[in-house]
């Protein structure tokens, strides 16, 4: 969900993505870096993503792209509603919950 | 990136990753150089550090495009294919074996499939019944008929009377002449009455059936046409509907044609024509007719039984043998319907034949199956130290296991497709060979269940010879790796399923051993058996027939057959020719009655003889011999003479000795009948046996081409086999030679079914020849089977043992002594065999008994030269080995420590 919604926002090479990430969360996720692979081509096959080669215009060295399909825009959006609304009924549990539990 | 893409553009697959995982890692690295202001090394590994592990990260990263499943098992074939083509000798040997085993199986189990599972090629044939008779009062008969044949009266009784039949008919083949088309030619007219095509239930392919009226007396004289001689005569024309052709010199209408493969029971016939019988003119006798009948749904055979018992007084009540006669004399036949299946009837008693040689071919397959489990074994041995490198870096028990099978089943598969194809070539080869006695042949092909058996087979036989090794290896893993190829002597365990592989193969190819060499033995017996006949290959028989239409008086088709004879006779190289009506082994019923001699009183009836209608030099030209008394005479035929020849086994029966039968009486009637005279025996004649070298020779009265009596006035048979002997028997030019000849006594007699006797008898041992063939084959290929099998587990204990043979010889053992050992371990394993192989055979050759001829199914000689074969193989094959162990230079065989 997090690559999707990076992606979204513009295409980006694997070890941009790694950088975008960890950016936006201010560090506070820190997972291993190489973890990204695996997760970009589950959604290659699942044709959320495409990638192409290209030259990177910063280093000058042959990246593959990855750019989001209409397929992952709506995937994403499916996701994030559907996260929303988890959050959504999380909060309304634990709300209450803690009122009474510190009233 | 479709799946194709995925397995077989790996290598760009991974290229791709490990470039973008190096980039990523690149990039990294000199960030940290630029803002950490780190050594590039530093970089690099703080880099990794942050990145995990690669190769990890790459595999998982591949594993989401694999099939793994796929993918492993491609890996495995890669793997298996690389090792069969690094062995082509232990690849070939296993997949010729395996193709033989699987080929021989796949064809044994079609022919058994065609034959004896799959229904008749008519629709709901299971309705379908033969309307036999058994008359266990009619003396004699029993001898040379199989149950009683219907007349055409009771036809009409069944019909009429009958509650449990949708339809039912008589039918029978017959021989006509038809002329009118370029040269005349002998036809097979399969002779119908009403009700039988309705009982087959198969549509005509152009025109229509015989209908009821073309069933009346006197009613449109329509035939069908077969769709072979349809093909043949006509070219597949299908303007011949309503062509008039000329059978029996009577013109007849073509109204339809029956389609492919159609066969009326198991006869082929070329025109299919009414009887057409008058109702009313039909007596109780005649019983010539094969009856065929279709039950109503849901109706049992019993049912059917007790319907047809019930309307058998009805039949004697309705007909009548003619003014004066008892219609109920028949009711001391005791004629009782046995009504079976007609596939039963076809199929007849060859399941027997069918289901030994299937066991037989069942038997070889898993010896080839033991055999190469056995080479399977000594493979996975040589291979001990690789498996348990791979064990001890981690491959599961089950990951070798399943190679192991994995390979088994590829070699059968591939097996199974050779086998397929050996199985198509020798189901044509024996569709061409046509052995006798062997029904449905035409309907033999190798269909989806063949195919489908054949895959099942080659499945089942890769796990059976693939679990052995792979049960064994992947089970020792623990105790593998410490032995490697040092192993001093060859340990128990190790040798102990071998060992259990060569017992079995010992035993099974005992079994077929014994149930050849007893093939060989009955054949032998028939072969010693005198047939009545002398030097067959010079024999040639043709049949010609003269219908009724075409000459109405018997004494002149006597003289017309008497002119053939000499026309015949005048051949260069003929010695000598005579006709009767029935020849030997031909296959056909006979003619038949009840006799009575002169001076004898009879309790109930007389025995009932097999009768023959002879011209003067027929016993002559076949080679009989005559113990006592002379040969007929023409002179004696055409004035009528009362004279009979009888065989040696009726003389002795009825006057104790042939010399004693000669001026002896008999006649057809208990009673004097006016104009019936008392026949004189003139001569005494050698058996002949006429149903087959296997069956006893039956009791005949031959009697003269014509004679006279007072019920069916002057007589001659309508159709003859004529016999010439000749040593140019058999060529076409002397063929030829023969039909102008009989065309000069008559341009428009057609010579029919030109045989010698030599074809005719061995079709007559048909039958054992060809189970003989098909064991022997088996049997051999058993033999060479174990012989290998002996000689592999010998020749690898010997190399297994090289050491320990150095040593023994080091210290003083003689060579002989050491051959000595091998030998003896081999003898002690076909020992074992034997004693279980004997055990199983006698159990086998009961189950035989039906197919053997003069030779008990525990014959002494076949159940000690087998074993004593096998003994004296076992031998041979251990000698070798053994041979070369004794020759093992003792520095040679220890410099390897």
């Amino acid at each position: 969900m997090m690559i999707l919604e990076s992606l979204r926002r513009q295409p980006a090479h694997g070890y941009a993505l790694v950088q975008h990430i960890q950016q936006r969360s201010n560090n506070l996720l820190q997972v291993e870096e190489g973890s990204l692979y695996p997760a970009l081509q589950r959604l290659l096959k699942s044709k959320l993503v495409k990638a192409e080669w290209a030259v990177s215009t910063s280093t000058n060295r042959r990246v593959r792209i990855y750019e989001i399909t209409k397929a992952g825009i709506h995937h994403l959006e499916h996701e994030l509603s559907s996260f929303d609304r988890m959050l959504e009924g999380i909060q309304m549990v634990l709300g209450p919950a803690r009122r009474t539990a510190n009233p | 990136m479709s799946w194709f893409d995925r397995v077989f553009r790996r290598g760009q697959l991974e290229g791709e990753l490990s470039e973008e995982l190096r980039v990523h890692i690149e990039e990294r690295t000199e960030q940290l150089m630029r803002l950490e202001n780190l050594s590039r090394e530093e970089a690099r590994q703080a880099a990794l550090r942050a990145f995990g592990n690669v190769t990890l990260l790459q595999q998982k990263s591949r594993e989401v495009w694999q099939w793994f499943w796929l993918e492993s098992i491609l890996a495995d074939l890669k793997f298996i294919f690389r090792r069969l083509r690094k062995a082509p000798g232990f690849s070939l040997t296993v997949l010729l074996t395996l193709a033989i085993g699987i080929g021989a199986n796949a064809a044994v189990f079609t022919v058994v499939n065609s034959v004896l599972f799959k229904p008749l090629p008519y629709p709901d044939s299971d309705r379908i019944v033969s309307l036999s008779l058994n008359a266990p009062g009619a003396a004699g008969l029993a001898n040379f008929q199989k149950g009683l044949p219907l007349s055409a009266s009771m036809y009409f009784a069944f019909s009429e009377n009958n509650r449990t039949f949708q339809s039912l008919g008589i039918w029978s083949m017959n021989k006509a002449n038809l002329t009118g088309l370029a040269q005349p030619e002998q036809v097979n007219v399969a002779l119908i009455t009403d009700g039988v095509l309705e009982t087959f239930g198969v549509p005509p392919l152009a025109g229509r059936e015989l209908s009821v009226a073309d069933h009346a007396p006197n009613g449109p004289k329509n035939v069908m046409l077969s769709y072979g001689y349809w093909q043949r005569r006509f070219g597949g024309d299908r303007s011949v509907v309503g062509r008039t052709i000329i059978i029996d010199s009577r013109a007849r209408t073509i109204v339809g044609i029956m389609p492919r493969g159609f066969r009326v029971v198991d006869h082929d016939f070329d025109v299919m024509a009414p009887f057409a019988f008058e109702r009313n003119k039909q007596p109780l006798a005649g019983f010539g007719f094969q009856g065929i009948g279709r039950l109503k749904p849901g109706v049992t055979i019993q049912q059917a039984n007790a319907d047809i018992a019930r309307t058998i007084p009805i039949w004697m009540d309705s007909f009548s043998n003619g003014p004066g006669s008892d219609s109920h004399w028949y009711v001391k036949w005791r004629i009782t319907p046995d009504l079976h299946l007609l596939k039963q009837e076809i199929v007849g008693n060859v399941g027997n034949v069918l289901w030994v040689v299937m066991g037989t071919i069942g038997i070889v397959l898993l010896i080839a199956c033991v055999n190469v489990a056995n080479l399977m074994l000594v493979r996975a041995e040589a291979r001990q130290v690789e498996l348990s490198v791979r064990a001890a870096l981690g491959a599961g028990r089950g990951r070798i296991a399943r190679e192991m099978i994995f390979e088994s089943v590829v070699l059968g598969l591939i097996g199974g497709v050779f086998g397929t194809a050996i199985a198509a070539l020798g189901l044509r080869f024996l569709v061409s060979i046509g052995p006798a006695n062997l029904p449905r042949l035409q309907e033999i092909s190798l269909d989806r269940g063949s195919i489908l058996f054949t895959l099942a087979l080659s499945v089942a036989s890769s796990l059976f010879f693939g679990s052995i090794p792979a049960w064994k290896y992947s089970r020792s893993n623990a105790t593998v790796s410490r032995g490697t190829t040092r192993t001093s002597g060859a340990t128990r365990e190790r040798n102990r399923s071998r060992n259990i592989l060569v017992v079995a193969q010992v035993a099974m190819a005992l079994v077929l051993l014994v149930c050849a060499v007893l093939m060989i033995r009955t054949f032998q017996q028939l072969r010693m058996v005198e047939p009545g006949f002398t030097d067959p290959a010079d024999l040639q028989t043709v049949r010609i027939a003269i219908p009724e239409s075409f000459l109405s008086d018997s004494r002149m088709v006597v003289r017309l057959e008497n002119n053939v004879v000499d026309k015949l006779a005048a051949i260069p190289g003929v010695t000598s020719v005579g006709f009767a009506q029935t020849g030997p082994m031909e296959g056909d019923g006979h003619g038949w009655n009840l006799i009575y001699v002169e001076g004898k009183t009879y309790a109930g009836d007389p025995p009932i003889r097999f009768y023959n209608y002879i011209s003067p030099g027929y016993l002559h030209a076949l080679g009989a011999r005559l113990i006592a008394g002379r040969d007929f005479t023409w002179q004696g035929a055409y004035n009528l003479r009362p004279e009979l020849i009888v065989s040696e086994n009726l003389a002795r029966e009825e006057w104790g000795s042939a010399g004693a039968a000669i001026g002896k009486r008999l006649r057809e009637t208990p009673r004097e009948t006016p104009g019936e005279p008392w026949y004189e025996v003139v001569g005494v004649v050698q058996d002949v046996h006429y149903d087959g070298v296997g069956e006893a020779a039956p009791a005949v009265v031959y009697w003269p081409a014509l004679i006279h009596s007072p019920w069916m006035g002057t007589y001659t048979p309508r159709s003859s086999v004529f016999t010439l002997r000749s040593n140019r028997a058999g060529t076409q030019a002397f063929l030829n030679e023969v039909q102008q000849a009989v065309w000069s006594a008559n341009a428009d007699l057609p010579v029919a079914s030109p045989r010698t006797m030599q074809e005719i008898y061995s079709k007559s041992l048909a039958r054992t020849s060809f189970t003989l063939v098909l064991l022997g084959i088996a049997a051999s290929m058993a033999l060479a089977l174990g012989i290998i099998g002996i000689y592999g587990v010998i020749s690898y204990a010997v190399s297994r043992r090289t050491r320990e043979i150095g040593i023994r010889l080091a210290l003083g053992a003689q060579k002989s002594e050491l051959r000595w050992m091998f030998v003896r371990s081999a003898l002690a394993l076909t020992g074992i065999g034997i004693v279980i192989g004997l055990g199983a055979a006698a159990g086998v050759a009961r189950l035989m008994g039906a197919l053997l001829f003069g030779v008990s199914p525990f014959d002494p000689v076949s159940f000690a030269a087998v074993p004593l074969i096998l003994a004296a193989a076992a031998a041979l094959a251990s000698f070798l080995p053994a041979h070369r162990a004794a020759d093992i230079n003792p520095v040679d065989a220890l410099k390897g420590e």
